[in-house]
């Protein structure tokens, strides 16, 4: 949907004869080379099994063929209800079926359920308390057990239960009781009223009853080594380190899969997962993508595809509101302006991301789309200063009652393009008499205390406000959710506007669709006039397929693009 | 021999005692903790960070996080991975392999033109050769190995298609032709470096003994020059080899960081810098206490073999 594809057609097939690509029986030159020396040093002729993974066309009616999928995330943990990384969420959606999804589009689309409950068709009642969703009776475990009502329950009460290792437990604190009426409705009841979640659900990947309650503890790492869903792929092995496989799930109650081998590569180097990209050792290259500065090569690659995927994420200045400078809203309105969003795309991202004025990305539902629009004023943002009070001293820095303009800024240390991002913006600060100095640290030291407690002057990072979506950001920017006085949620700017708590607390018991756009438009408006964080520009990661590999899609709802693998094929 | 031997060991198991008391208090008291990398993908608050905090023990005050540790690890129990969950010996036994694969196959290769280039050196000491051998050595030294390793797979790989990118076999295929395909270039591009350090040991070992006494006595006796130098000399000259080897064992355990990061070789190098920059504390632990019992083990071996090698020592190991 967000995705400007940069095809190139006609490939030659000069580069199709890769590895990979073969055919059977048909030799790489590389091969040809080691088949030599082979036969050469062993002195034994015959046929030395040197066909590598062949691949047909495949015909949609059995699976065939395989993709091999790189990301430069290791795979962690595949119990799909405990913590993980975007990786891992890339695995679930094959292994396992949540109750609903959000596809490309924001639209909720039933798996497990037969449709998705609202007001409207009566699976939510009017007082928004009591939900009754129908589950499919055609799913099967990949053990061939039919999956059912307790299984739902099962997972949905392991959320609840505190002695589990669970993500994020916060919705499921509203579900009050659970309940089950015969094999296939699950029913439920809420202390309130709770719109979120339809879209936490939609990432809530359901566990079979059958196997983990035969283990008194929840936490127990049996289930993760070996995987049981009711996704379109079955798990094979692991390789810690390497990779993992799956194979097609014949019973999968979806569409698909065509393809019968998902194999999940890790490959910690950018620039080495790009090269095996390029001579088609992975034929998918995911997160964290191909580096910006081989976008424009990568897109002239033949038998490649390239995607600019936008996801979820806003790359921005996140200020500390405790700050004794950066506490003034006309300071932050005048940093706001002061940064040249457009070179940082254009000279440190190659003119591939687009500059940000918001924490949800356009393409989402609730998105404003009448927020002001990115600007770069300097000589605006001094004379904003000036009127405030913020006079020069005498080494250029702006001083008022005693408060230099000064603070510092911090990203996790190893990060090139954005340490040319630090540069950049210091430069269009010291432009305006305000000093940005940097202080950056290792990711687990950052964070850590240093982010939680908010020990940082301001921080340059690309997070996603949204959980599952759902624009309910109470967690990022609700006065209860500030980690340094309540232990909770992940307010780190310590932002309190009692507007957008009251706003936020509506929106939340709000499922009208329509109203609940409504509210968070405001609610978007309050913030980013507030501005407890300067938004810079929305990411970009840069993907590839191999040409002949279809069904790729960019999905901002999924952690990784691998969402939909069920419905890839080869079609060259 | 046995009293030494138990002796020995004794010495063995209170050193890794200490060895894991300091390395339980540097990794811990470093900033951070391992469930920051959720905290930086994920959705996770604050409230729940702490909960899990909790679930894991890491609460708990260090000496009875590393007591229950040194406990678990007494009885057997290296603990599970807060990555992946997956038990800890097991993390490591799937990444010796390649490791083993990539390190014995580069430091066979490198003993192997090492010891050639250094008894050739030593031999014909001043010649060209030996200046030639001394000034490849230096430059061989000094080539960064990332560069090195990214220049390996531009050429043979991205140009010329003679060689994969990196991994160390073929999904689905792993087969011997195939691994050998993937080993290659990780292998050549490890012992460039080792051979340089092995040419020069092996030289200097071999000038000490090609001047001792007994060589002249073997010279003067008409002894062939051929039969000098195999079985007088570099029987002699391979005594301190045995050591250097013997202290080896444990790089080849520990794996090589930035050839495995270059390869996508899925080794114990790159195992335990994950971990490390994940703070995975279980498998950190477990790498350490693994490579160190290596590292005794390493000289162990080594001396007993000394003694087998040189008569002379025998006795005063008893």
């Amino acid at each position: 949907m967000n995705d400007h594809s940069s095809e190139l057609k006609g490939s030659d097939m000069k580069r199709t004869n890769k590895i990979g690509d073969a055919p059977m029986g048909s030799l790489t030159r590389r091969d040809a080379v080691f088949a030599g020396a082979a036969t050469f040093a062993l002195g034994s002729l015959g046929s030395l099994g040197l066909a590598t993974s062949a691949r047909a066309a495949a015909p949609a009616t059995k699976p065939t063929g395989q993709a091999i999928l790189g990301f430069s995330q290791e795979v962690t943990v595949l119990h799909p209800l405990m913590t993980a990384n975007e990786v891992d969420q890339g695995v679930w959606w094959n292994l396992f079926s949540p109750l609903w999804m959000l596809d490309a589009e924001g639209k909720f689309v039933p798996l497990l359920a037969k449709s998705v409950p609202t007001l409207e068709n009566g699976g939510i009642s009017a007082d928004g308390l009591t939900w009754r969703v129908e589950l499919r009776n055609d799913v099967k475990w990949h053990d061939g057990k039919p999956m059912t009502a307790e299984d739902v329950k099962y997972s949905i009460n392991l959320m609840k239960n505190p002695a589990f290792r669970a993500r994020n437990r916060t919705a499921f604190e509203y579900i009050a009781s659970v309940g089950t009426e015969g094999n296939h409705v699950i029913t439920w009841k809420l202390k309130e009223p709770y719109a979120p979640l339809t879209s936490v659900l939609s990432w809530t990947f359901i566990v079979p009853a059958h196997i983990l309650s035969q283990n008194p503890d929840p936490n127990s790492p049996l289930f993760a080594a070996a995987p049981v869903g009711t996704g379109p792929f079955r798990f094979v092995s692991r390789k810690t380190g390497d990779h993992l496989i799956l194979e097609a799930n014949p019973d999968y109650f979806g569409k698909g899969p065509s393809l019968n081998r998902l194999i999940f590569k890790y490959v910690p180097d950018l620039n080495a997962m790009y090269t095996q990209f390029k001579t088609g050792e992975i034929d998918f290259i995911g997160l964290q993508g191909i580096p910006a500065n081989f976008y424009k090569e990568a897109t002239a690659l033949r038998g490649r595809r390239v995607h600019a995927a936008q996801r979820g994420a806003v790359e921005n200045l996140t200020l500390n509101l405790a700050h004794p400078a950066l506490a003034d809203k006309a300071v932050r309105k005048a940093l706001n302006i002061a940064i040249d969003r457009q070179s940082i795309c254009d000279l440190v991202y190659y003119g591939v991301p687009k500059p940000a004025n918001n924490y949800l990305v356009p393409t989402h539902w609730a998105s404003n789309p009448n927020l002001p629009k990115p600007e770069y004023d300097p000589k605006k943002a001094s004379a904003m200063l000036d009127q405030a009070g913020w006079v020069r001293g005498a080494d250029g820095i702006r001083v008022k009652n005693g408060v230099r303009l000064s603070f510092t800024n911090s990203t996790t240390t190893g990060n090139q393009l954005r340490a040319q991002t630090q540069q950049l913006i210091a430069d269009d600060f010291k432009k305006i008499g305000v000093e940005m100095l940097i202080k950056n640290m290792v990711a687990a030291v950052l964070w850590a205390d240093f982010w939680r407690n908010s020990e940082f002057d301001s921080l340059l990072t690309a997070p996603t406000y949204t959980i599952a979506s759902d624009p309910d950001i109470t967690h990022r920017f609700g006065s209860a959710s500030i980690p340094k006085e309540t232990k909770s949620g992940s307010n780190v700017s310590q932002y309190k506007n009692a507007g957008v708590d009251t706003l936020l607390a509506r929106g939340r018991q709000e499922y009208n669709l329509a109203k609940r756009k409504e509210i968070y438009a405001k609610v978007q408006e309050l913030i980013m006039d507030d501005l407890p964080f300067l938004p810079l520009f929305y990411e970009v990661q840069i993907e590839g397929t191999k040409t002949g590999l279809d069904g790729y899609a960019n999905n901002v709802n999924a952690l990784a693009n691998s969402w939909n693998a069920a419905s890839w094929r080869w079609t060259a | 021999m046995a009293r030494y031997l138990l002796r020995r060991l004794l010495q063995s198991l209170l050193l890794l005692a200490l060895v894991s008391v300091i390395a339980f208090a540097i990794l811990h008291l470093a900033p951070g903790g391992p469930l920051a990398q959720f905290v930086a993908t994920g959705d996770l608050g604050t409230e729940d960070v702490d909960r899990l905090m909790k679930q894991y023990g890491l609460d708990r005050p260090l000496p009875i996080q590393y007591l229950d540790w040194a406990g678990s690890i007494a009885t057997g129990d290296w603990g599970n991975s807060y990555r992946d969950q997956l038990p800890v010996l097991k993390k490591i036994g799937m990444h010796v392999g390649p490791t083993l694969e990539l390190m014995v196959s580069s430091t066979l290769l490198a003993m192997f033109i090492g010891g050639m280039i250094g008894i050739l050196g030593a031999v014909r000491r001043y010649s060209f050769f030996d200046h030639l051998a001394t000034i490849g050595a230096m430059v061989a030294l000094s080539i960064p190995t990332f560069w090195f390793g990214l220049a390996v797979i531009y050429v043979f790989s991205v140009n010329l298609g003679w060689l994969p990118a990196g991994n160390r076999e073929t999904i689905g295929d792993g087969s011997f032709i195939d691994r050998l395909q993937h080993l290659v270039a990780p292998c050549i591009v490890l012992a460039l470096v080792s051979t340089a350090v092995w040419s020069r040991y092996m030289r200097s070992s071999m000038l000490d003994v090609v001047n001792q006494d007994y060589i002249r006595t073997a010279k003067s006796k008409g002894v062939p020059a051929m039969q000098i130098l195999l079985r007088h000399a570099l029987r002699n000259a391979l005594l301190p080899m045995i050591t250097i080897t013997g202290l080896h064992v444990s790089t080849l355990l520990s794996g090589a960081l930035v050839t495995e990061t270059v390869f996508t070789w899925p080794g114990m190098g790159r195992l335990f810098l994950d971990s490390v920059s994940n703070r995975d504390y279980p498998v950190v632990m477990g790498m350490l206490m693994f490579t160190a019992c290596m590292v005794l083990l390493g000289s162990l071996v080594a001396d007993l073999l000394y003694s087998v090698a040189d008569p002379r020592i025998k006795g005063a190991s008893k």
